[in-house]
């Protein structure tokens, strides 16, 4: 296993490159349509699922779409920026509870994703080195991301009922931790509740790609900074930590995003509608739009998570891309 | 994800809704044919989406018989139903004949999608003092044709435990609201509570509080329809429902969570509880296991001196979709549908009243139980507001009360000030 990680890194440059395009230039010519041809499906696919999506979204951010108009969606009048304004006043009700809804999902994604990503770490670098049964162990870890999201919460909204539910009964009448039965589903816990939720079903994907980062530093890192003196914990700083930095980048940059955009979860945990303390944005927008049929508001507080995400987005990229040349 | 999914989903059927639209008039060549087939969309109202297949082939077949038109019938479960029809009216294509939940009857009315029952309609299907007034009171706004016909009426009653009953020495159900309360303090022990409820249910919490505002005497939408939530006789109203829990403690605090409609009468079927307020629940409470003998049902009692209303007019209505190409074959079996004969049978299978005054003439709508709710829905019913808003107001309202009930369980004091703040906020959201 471990013999076999520094031939693949240090495998010589294509040395065949220099040959490729030995072919006469006329034929090229006549060639340089293909490309375009074999690319235009999924160029079309691409405008269908995504861009024209995307931009009717925001076309209807800028209409008035209540159901008095779905059915004609062409003849919405026009609403210019008071959708905008309507989910922006953050001294009425309305704004107040999108704001609400705002920092609500910036705590819950911050600490998703320093449990996820910690637990994942934590988790790669014990089974990094063989072990007997480290097969099975890493298979188990990967268990939460291979069920059903839909079965998986669903069972966690069971176990997590009040009176019925197997962790209180484990917690107040097993252990006697706790004198009153906790609500978890309703209330202030129910955050935490969709925390832990969320963290246990996407932390082994950030396990996963850890694990195939760590797989490619060559052992001779490790060795070098044996002989050095350096114990676990300084080479998991000094060795461990930099080679994974580009896996990290996009690791926390998807986490980050799948997390702040999340649905299914929330949307199975508590159903049509979150409780206060746990209502994340997309399932307000979801409330807003879809459930309130009010497809205007809706389409503006989307187009604005979008602006957000896309802000975080390019910001994250450019800080962590200067500091790269430095580092290397 | 999700969203983002419904979303594309959304684009791509309207893109190529239009796309149907440039192509439009290629295939509707053979209307006037033997062959029509009407596509109708039914709600799941047996016990599953297969029983109700199972339920309603035979009816469907014998209509084929009748006039050479096949229908293909598609059961929609409660949780797409409003959603499909969101995306066929943006798209202009869906099915000619569908079911709607009666509440819904005003805010589709409003986006245009389904045919108004013009008189010229109403005569081709009968006339309309078939129908019970209660239900067909649920069928749009006022002044307006209707959007849709009643299918099948239901309503609220308060169920009570006879045996619980019984055994805390109550001879009488209860006429009142205060003697609700009395019944469930003597009713609640250890092991029982006096009331169980769906306290998670944004549907339930909208239906059993409009009730209550409307025994105080309250409106939720003024006669101009414009909303008026936040009133004194709106917050009693919501008071009362989240005092179940709070300070006349008859229902479990657990109730706040229970969200997935089944719960609380669970809770009563296995007599956890000693009452609980339903719609017609014989059928699913001998499934869960109940001796019908023990089942006794009265009309939700109103407070000493309150109005006298005790359910809204609850229940399903069949509407035909206004793009249909076959208006006049969907007409005919909107009347089919609601002849004497089939009221008697689905309703019978369904557990549900009759919406045609014709049908109650059959033995089996001759008990008790369907007498209290007949009465329920001729005279002490109310539908909920016939405005665009319904739906979103429902949500609104319905989601606020969740809310409070789940603060109630959690300990801390939903004060009349805090329902009045919820209601004002509540109101803000819906304009917009």
């Amino acid at each position: 296993m471990t013999a076999t990680a520094p031939a693949r890194t240090t495998a010589g440059t294509p040395a065949g490159t220099a040959q490729v395009p030995a072919g006469a230039p006329r034929r090229r010519r006549k060639r340089q349509w293909l490309p375009y041809v074999l690319l235009l499906p999924v160029l079309v696919a691409e405008l269908l699922i995504h861009i024209i999506p995307m931009l009717v979204g925001v076309g209807m951010s800028f209409l008035q779409l209540t159901q008095f108009y779905i059915r004609n969606w062409t003849g919405a009048p026009g609403a210019g920026l008071d959708n905008y304004r309507f989910v922006l006043q953050f001294d009425e009700a309305s704004g107040k509870a999108l704001l609400h809804s705002f920092w609500t999902t910036v705590v819950f994604t911050v600490v998703v994703l320093a449990c996820s990503w910690g637990l994942a770490m934590l988790a790669a670098i014990w089974t990094q080195h063989a072990f007997r049964g480290r097969g099975l162990v890493r298979t188990a870890f990967l268990v939460p991301y291979a069920l059903p999201v839909f079965a998986s919460v669903i069972t966690w909204s069971f176990m997590l009922q009040r009176d019925n539910g197997v962790v209180n009964h484990v917690l107040v009448d097993q252990l006697g931790v706790l004198d009153e039965r906790p609500f978890w589903l309703i209330g202030g816990n129910s955050f935490w509740a969709l925390i832990v939720v969320e963290v246990w079903r996407l932390w082994p994907f950030a396990f996963l790609a850890l694990t195939a980062g760590m797989s490619s530093i060559p052992a001779e890192q490790y060795e070098a900074a044996a002989i050095d003196g350096a114990g676990v914990l300084r080479s998991v700083r000094w060795v461990t930590l930099p080679n994974l930095r580009s896996v990290n980048q996009v690791l926390l940059l998807v986490l980050f995003l799948w997390t702040f955009n999340e649905f299914t979860v929330p949307y199975t945990f508590f159903g049509k509608s979150a409780p206060e303390q746990a209502d994340l944005i997309s399932m307000h927008i979801y409330q807003n739009s879809f459930v309130t049929w009010n497809f205007g508001t809706g389409s503006a507080m989307s187009v604005l998570l979008l602006l957000f995400l896309l802000a975080v987005t390019a910001v994250y990229l450019l800080l962590t891309n200067r500091r790269r040349p430095v580092d290397a | 994800m999700e969203l983002k999914r419904i979303r594309s989903a959304v684009a791509l059927s309207v893109a190529a809704a239009s796309l149907a639209a440039c192509g439009g008039g290629g295939d509707e060549g053979s209307a006037s044919g033997d062959d029509v087939t009407l596509t109708y969309w039914a709600s799941n109202q047996g016990t599953s989406l297969e029983n109700d297949m199972e339920v309603l082939q035979p009816q469907l077949d014998a209509f084929t018989e009748e006039t050479g038109i096949e229908v293909d019938v598609e059961v929609v479960p409660w949780s797409d139903l409003l959603n499909r029809i969101l995306a066929a009216t943006a798209s202009g294509e869906g099915p000619d004949v569908l079911n709607i939940g009666n509440t819904w009857s005003a805010s589709l009315q409003a986006t245009g999608a389904l045919m108004p029952f013009d008189d010229a309609a109403m005569e081709e299907i009968g006339a309309a003092d078939r129908f019970l007034a209660g239900s067909l009171s649920a069928t749009g706004a006022e002044g307006q044709p209707p959007t849709a016909v009643p299918l099948y009426s239901l309503a609220y009653g308060l169920y009570y435990n006879k045996a619980a009953f019984a055994e805390a020495g109550i001879t009488e159900p209860p006429a009142t609201w205060e003697d609700v309360i009395a019944d469930g303090q003597k009713l609640t022990t250890a092991d029982r509570w006096g009331m169980s409820i769906e306290g998670g249910s944004v549907s339930e919490n909208i239906h059993d509080v409009f009730v209550f505002a409307k025994q105080q005497g309250g409106d939720f939408f003024d006669s101009d329809g414009k909303p008026t939530f936040d009133t004194p006789e709106n917050v009693a109203g919501i008071k009362q429902y989240v005092d179940l829990i709070q300070t006349d403690k008859i229902a479990n605090p657990s109730n706040a969570e229970y969200s997935n409609g089944t719960e609380a009468l669970a809770d009563f079927a296995s007599g956890k509880s000693a009452m609980v307020m339903w719609q017609a629940a014989a059928g699913s409470l001998e499934e869960l296991g109940m001796d019908p003998a023990d089942v006794g049902v009265v009309p939700i009692p109103a407070p000493a001196g309150a109005e006298d209303v005790s359910s809204i007019v609850a229940g399903i209505n069949l509407a035909v979709f206004d793009n249909t190409d076959y208006k006049d074959e969907a007409l005919q079996f909107v009347e089919f549908m609601t002849s004497t004969e089939n009221q008697i049978a689905l309703n019978k299978t369904y557990g549900s009243l009759p919406s045609v005054t014709d049908a109650y003439t059959d033995p089996a709508f001759q008990t008790e139980a369907v007498e209290t709710f007949k009465s329920i829905l001729d005279d002490r019913s109310v539908p909920m507001p016939a405005v665009a808003e319904e739906s979103q107001f429902e949500t609104l309202v319905g989601t606020a009360v969740k809310n409070m009930l789940a603060e109630a369980a959690s300990g801390d004091e939903v004060t009349e000030d805090e329902i009045s703040e919820q209601l004002a906020a509540a109101q803000q959201q819906l304009g917009g």
